[in-house]
């Protein structure tokens, strides 16, 4: 085990560091240099050559690299080339809204598909089990974003119940801050739960084949109750792999949702980045994203290493 | 389930009537402004109303289509063409350091979702929809290669392998004639799934102004638009959102069929999501 885990994480070392060589030679590409786009088409020499010291992209692009993926291993994501801002505290803000979000949305998501998947095994062979089944087809072929605008049309527009968008702080007013979230957690959670149902079916499916649940039936457990006290918990295995693989998923919908609800979070940052032209910032929100998609992954791999010992 | 086929089949295939008749018609120009027809209620010369500047919506819906379509297929076709080969390779060799390579660097690959290297060829590149379709089809390429290699390495422990390497053909021979063909319907079952992936992916950029550039109309172009509507206008969202779900639905449906139809052996390898 010791061996296993050592080699996964140098594993997650290497594509780390890869993937920083990677997000940074794709920005060095960028047309322009950023001081004198900072600058505008009026500035002198001097002054565009005195930015470009003080931001340090004068430098060779070997050494600035190196300089950056060291501060990122620190924390430090240098400066924004457009608002002087820490980027680090930027992101740290940003970085909670989303994972609050991506959070909620994996609750709700659970809260919809583990029932709902079971139901549908158990009932596969009668209407309301393949009418779980055809439901669940329709919500994967709904983008989040999409589901977003049916409950703002729903709750916000014609119940008005709910804000269309915006965002509270937890700390500011704890009720209109649940509530200016809801929406958002289940347009991801509903599309997340959808795809969860069919795996959760599956699993639940596969384990009501097994002798173990027939033993327990023959004991005297009724099926539902055999099911509960044996039949879930080995059927959480695969689900908890393709739970962990949907957190990326919902990080990029969050992006996305983030959009459609005007919240402040990691999505917001990025494309304000890219429309502002900050460098560095979405290098820097890049990284993070990229970093979090392969912290999950190793994440999945090793608890799966440690559930099946056949793996490592 | 055979339902799952025909359903698809038949969404699928609306999609791709939408799309080819749009190039010889459509009722209206999609992109002509018109100011005297704003936010025309459906019926009558607009089947499905205008937008906010008079574009008819059916007219743009077809048009979408075809966008959709377009990027699906090359993204999808970067995804086989770069995948395929590479999985097979790694599937053919299962234990060599050239698979454990392909496969270290398919998992950082794994690590860009479409949307985060469409955003980064956008901002060096300017985004539009070529590099939507080539940050989508980079993204789907670890789809295809798992799938290639997990399908590879059941056909390499197959008699008729064996048959050929005792009969002296060697590696690049035994893919083309062997392992390809026997692949091929799980390839063409991934094929579909990712092509509702790519349809997802698409709209998603689209809406966030990283895909498609007006004029040339889109399905999350239009969702995007008719968001500032949603409140007086909300038909404006209905239409491009039932058009994605559709077509999403569709290819998944498809892409569950044909598994089930083409090769029950091979039933137990999921396309990947």
């Amino acid at each position: 085990m010791i061996s296993y885990l050592a080699k996964r994480v140098a594993v997650l070392l290497a594509s780390t560091a890869t993937a920083g060589v990677v997000v940074f030679a794709f920005m060095a590409l960028l047309p322009g240099d950023p001081a004198e786009v900072a600058l505008g088409v009026n500035a002198t020499p001097e002054a565009i050559e005195a930015l470009r010291r003080q931001w340090g992209t004068d430098r060779p692009p070997l050494t600035q690299f190196l300089d950056w993926i060291g501060g990122l291993a620190a924390g430090d994501f240098g400066v924004s080339y457009v608002t002087s801002s820490p980027i680090g505290q930027q992101i740290g803000e940003r970085l909670g809204v989303t994972l609050t979000l991506v959070v909620g949305g994996m609750v709700i998501a659970l809260i919809v598909a583990v029932p709902a998947g079971t139901f549908a095994a158990v009932h596969h062979r009668n209407p309301l089990g393949a009418l779980i089944s055809a439901a669940s087809q329709v919500g994967i072929a709904v983008p989040a974003f999409l589901a977003g605008i049916l409950l703002v049309f729903v709750f916000a527009v014609q119940a008005q119940a709910l804000p269309s968008g915006g965002y509270v702080p937890l700390t500011e007013d704890p009720s209109l801050w649940f509530q200016s979230l809801l929406l958002p957690w289940l347009s991801l959670g509903l599309v997340q739960g959808a795809v969860l149902t069919r795996y959760v079916r599956s699993a639940v499916l596969e384990v009501m084949r097994e002798d173990y649940l027939r033993t327990a039936r023959a004991k005297g457990r009724g099926r539902m109750g055999a099911l509960w006290r044996h039949g879930l918990r080995n059927a959480a295995i695969p689900v908890v792999t393709v739970l962990g693989l949907q957190l990326a998923t919902l990080l990029i919908g969050a992006v996305v949702v983030e959009r459609v609800f005007v919240i402040p979070g990691l999505g917001d940052l990025l494309l304000n980045g890219v429309a502002q032209r900050d460098l560095l910032l979405v290098q820097g929100v890049v990284m993070v994203l990229v970093v979090a998609v392969l912290l999950v992954n190793f994440v999945v791999d090793v608890a799966y290493a440690v559930l099946d010992p056949r793996l490592r | 389930m055979r339902g799952n086929l025909v359903i698809g089949a038949v969404l699928v295939g609306l999609t791709v009537v939408a799309a080819l008749v749009s190039f010889v018609w459509t009722p209206h120009d999609p992109t002509l402004v018109d100011a005297a027809h704003r936010l025309a209620p459906p019926g009558g010369d607009y089947l499905l109303g205008t937008d906010k500047f008079g574009r008819d919506t059916l007219s743009q819906l077809m048009v979408g289509a075809r966008t959709t379509l377009y990027v699906g297929i090359v993204a999808v076709g970067i995804a086989a063409v770069i995948g395929t080969p590479l999985g097979m390779l790694a599937g053919m060799t299962p234990r060599g350091w050239l698979s454990e390579l392909i496969m270290r660097v398919n998992d950082l690959v794994f690590a860009f979702p479409a949307l985060l290297l469409a955003v980064m060829l956008g901002a060096v590149y300017g985004a539009g929809t070529l590099t939507a379709m080539i940050a989508i089809g980079v993204a789907t390429v670890p789809a295809f290669a798992r799938i290639a290699r997990a399908a590879t390495m059941q056909v390499m422990v197959t008699d008729y392998i064996m048959a050929a390497r005792a009969a002296g053909r060697r590696g690049p021979a035994i893919a083309l004639r062997h392992v390809l063909p026997n692949i091929g319907s799980m390839l063409i079952v991934q094929a579909s799934v990712s092509f509702a992936i790519a349809i997802l992916a698409e709209a998603a950029l689209s809406f966030l102004g990283f895909g498609t550039r007006p004029p040339t109309p889109s399905w999350g172009r239009m969702l995007q638009e008719a968001q500032e509507l949603l409140f007086s206008t909300p038909r404006l969202a209905l239409w491009p959102g039932l058009a994605i779900a559709l077509a999403v639905l569709g290819f998944n449906l498809l892409g569950d069929g044909l598994r089930d139809h083409l090769d029950p052996k091979l039933r137990r390898i999921r396309a990947e999501r």
